[in-house]
């Protein structure tokens, strides 16, 4: 009995508490543009019957913000991405989805292509120790796997043979971060006792900062952006 | 250029150089449609193109950016094969060892291109793109100078009576904006391939001001604003910098060339050959300014892009060849010039009658 306490005791230690909030945005968006270059392609315009349109800003109806990516900052070296599963990335209707995604070092990311077309998965790092890769995957082709070895803030990935489709991966030295969904809600889960700066950034709108102390309850913090 | 570095014209050569120097033009208006299409890495190997022996290459898969940069490939060999002919009749038939040897410049100038090209995608290294798109100008300007000293005209360009001595200060001049032009070039293939669409969307004004603000706060505010199909790249201070000495460049060219123009008319008279290519260059520096406003008007449409690199090519190489042809007629090149007068209008009738 006494070692079952322990042991419980000793897990709800490890556990930590979770960072929490709501990012939202104040203003009105940039508007977003028609991919019409995307309609000029028979392979992709096949499979749409509207236009398509960017989503840089992916906003609510009370401003919740997409695609956020918070993390906490300067927490390093605790990445537990070679065990951790992977992150799949598609290609489907010549667009990634998702867009914005965040992974840990050594975290494999695994690449789709859903599309009857030919795409080139091309990673254009910019941080050493990033390897740049451009490969070719064909309709039904074997997925393929790309991992990055240090941090790096939203690292693009494009088709140069669709030169619209982006998606850009944050890839972060830590477990410890989350990309806010369509209701602007994120949790970062798990997070140790101790002092903390929380960062949340927007491929747009740049980064904010707070600063926490999580101790043993769950912690809440909320981000607004606002137009600049 | 002496009497004795001239040689009897070859038609036939003159005219393989010519269709050459215009299938290379082709080429540099292809490579713009690469870059303007963002497809420059669309094709991930090379000399192969998705595995395929490039000529075997099925045009069922010429999709999207593929056929962009594989038809830039097919028409790049064109030019490699056009150019070797050339080197190689060059030798074995023009008289003029220099003219021997420009044949073999061509012939190294085209296979590094090529190389460069296929490093460009291999080493995944956007810079060099810089490198390959400012080679492309200066082999188009060698192809063109040969074209030039295979031609009847030039060959004729020693028999004085037909010509006007052409004064220092105006060679000086046009050589002068030429290299200007040269540097131009060099600034817009920089902007071009650091693949971050219209680093300023507004023109004639740049975002709102005549010399935008490049401080971090601005920068970030424009980066919000931006939102491109095509976008790769935020925005940054030194190409706000680099994109407003473009114009800044554009705006000395324009004066020059006028300049150029207006001293080869008075000087030369409307009937002189420089004085009409003079005039032949303003007119494509007009363009080439309505097609950069453009440019950016139209939100850096692939075609309009493309078309502005092209003129901007025809506008060096029109200066190169003035350069040339009147530093073929200058004093030194022209013992007889003195004969006829060396300035103004009334040498120019002299000489026509």
């Amino acid at each position: 009995m006494f070692l079952l306490v322990a042991a419980l005791a000793a897990v709800s230690t490890v556990r930590g508490a979770d960072i929490a909030g709501v990012v939202t945005f104040k203003g009105t968006p940039p508007a977003e543009r028609e991919i019409a270059p995307l309609m000029d392609n028979p392979d992709c315009a096949a499979m749409y019957k509207t236009t398509p349109t960017t989503h840089f800003y992916v906003v609510g109806p009370k401003g919740e913000l997409a695609d956020v990516v918070v993390s906490l900052k300067d927490v390093t070296g605790k990445s537990t991405g070679a065990e951790a599963p992977p992150v799949v990335v598609d290609q489907k209707g010549c667009l990634y989805t998702p867009t914005i995604l965040a992974v840990q070092t050594g975290q494999k990311i695994i690449v789709k292509n859903s599309d009857n077309c030919v795409h080139n998965v091309h990673s254009k790092p910019t941080a050493d120790g990033n390897e740049e890769h451009n490969d070719v995957q064909m309709p039904g082709g074997a997925d393929l796997t790309y991992t990055f070895a240090k941090p790096e803030p939203f690292l693009k990935f494009q088709c140069d043979v669709h030169p619209w489709m982006f998606a850009w991966v944050s890839v972060i030295d830590s477990p410890y971060f989350c990309v806010s969904d369509k209701d602007g809600k994120f949790v970062i889960k798990n997070v140790p006792p101790g002092k903390y700066t929380v960062q949340a950034a927007h491929r747009k709108l740049g980064a904010q900062i707070q600063e926490v102390e999580v101790k043993d309850t769950d912690v809440t913090v909320n981000f607004t952006f606002e137009a600049k | 250029m002496s009497k004795s570095a001239t040689n009897k014209a070859n038609p036939w050569l003159c005219r393989f150089a010519v269709l050459t120097a215009f299938v290379t033009f082709l080429l540099i208006g292809l490579g713009g449609l690469v870059t303007s299409h963002g497809a420059g890495m669309s094709v991930p190997d090379w000399p192969n193109t998705y595995g395929y022996n490039m000529f075997a290459f099925p045009i069922s898969k010429w999709v999207g950016g593929i056929f962009y940069e594989h038809t830039h490939r097919l028409l790049a060999s064109a030019v490699g094969l056009l150019t070797t002919i050339l080197a190689v009749w060059l030798w074995l038939k023009d008289t003029r060892p220099w003219m021997k040897w420009l044949g073999v410049a061509a012939f190294l100038g085209v296979i590094a291109q090529g190389v460069l090209g296929g490093l460009r995608v291999t080493l995944h290294r956007d810079s060099l793109g810089v490198f390959h798109a400012t080679l492309a100008q200066l082999f188009f300007i060698l192809v063109c100078a040969i074209a030039l000293f295979t031609s009847r005209f030039w060959a004729e360009l020693s028999a004085v009576r037909m010509n006007f001595f052409v004064s220092r200060g105006l060679r000086t001049l046009v050589l002068v904006t030429t290299m200007l032009i040269f540097i131009q070039l060099v600034i817009a293939a920089t902007m071009r391939h650091q693949h971050a669409g219209l680093a300023i969307s507004d023109f004639p004004l740049a975002y709102g001001k005549i010399w935008p603000d490049t401080g971090a706060t601005a920068v970030a505010g424009y980066n919000t604003r931006r939102v491109s199909v095509t976008e790769e790249a935020p925005v940054t201070a030194f190409q706000i910098k680099l994109q407003m000495w473009h114009r800044v460049v554009a705006l000395a060219i324009f004066i020059l060339v006028a300049a150029c123009a207006w001293r080869a008319w008075r000087r030369l008279g409307g009937n002189d050959s420089l004085a009409k290519l003079a005039v032949f260059w303003l007119a494509l520096i007009f363009a080439q300014v309505a097609l950069g406003a453009a440019t950016i008007w139209t939100n850096k449409a692939a075609d309009v892009a493309t078309a502005h690199v092209m003129v901007g090519a025809l506008s060096l190489v029109t200066g190169a060849l003035w350069c040339l042809i009147g530093f073929g007629r200058s004093a030194s090149a022209i013992p007889d010039a003195q004969t006829f007068g060396v300035f103004g209008v009334q040498t120019s009738m002299m000489a026509n009658k």
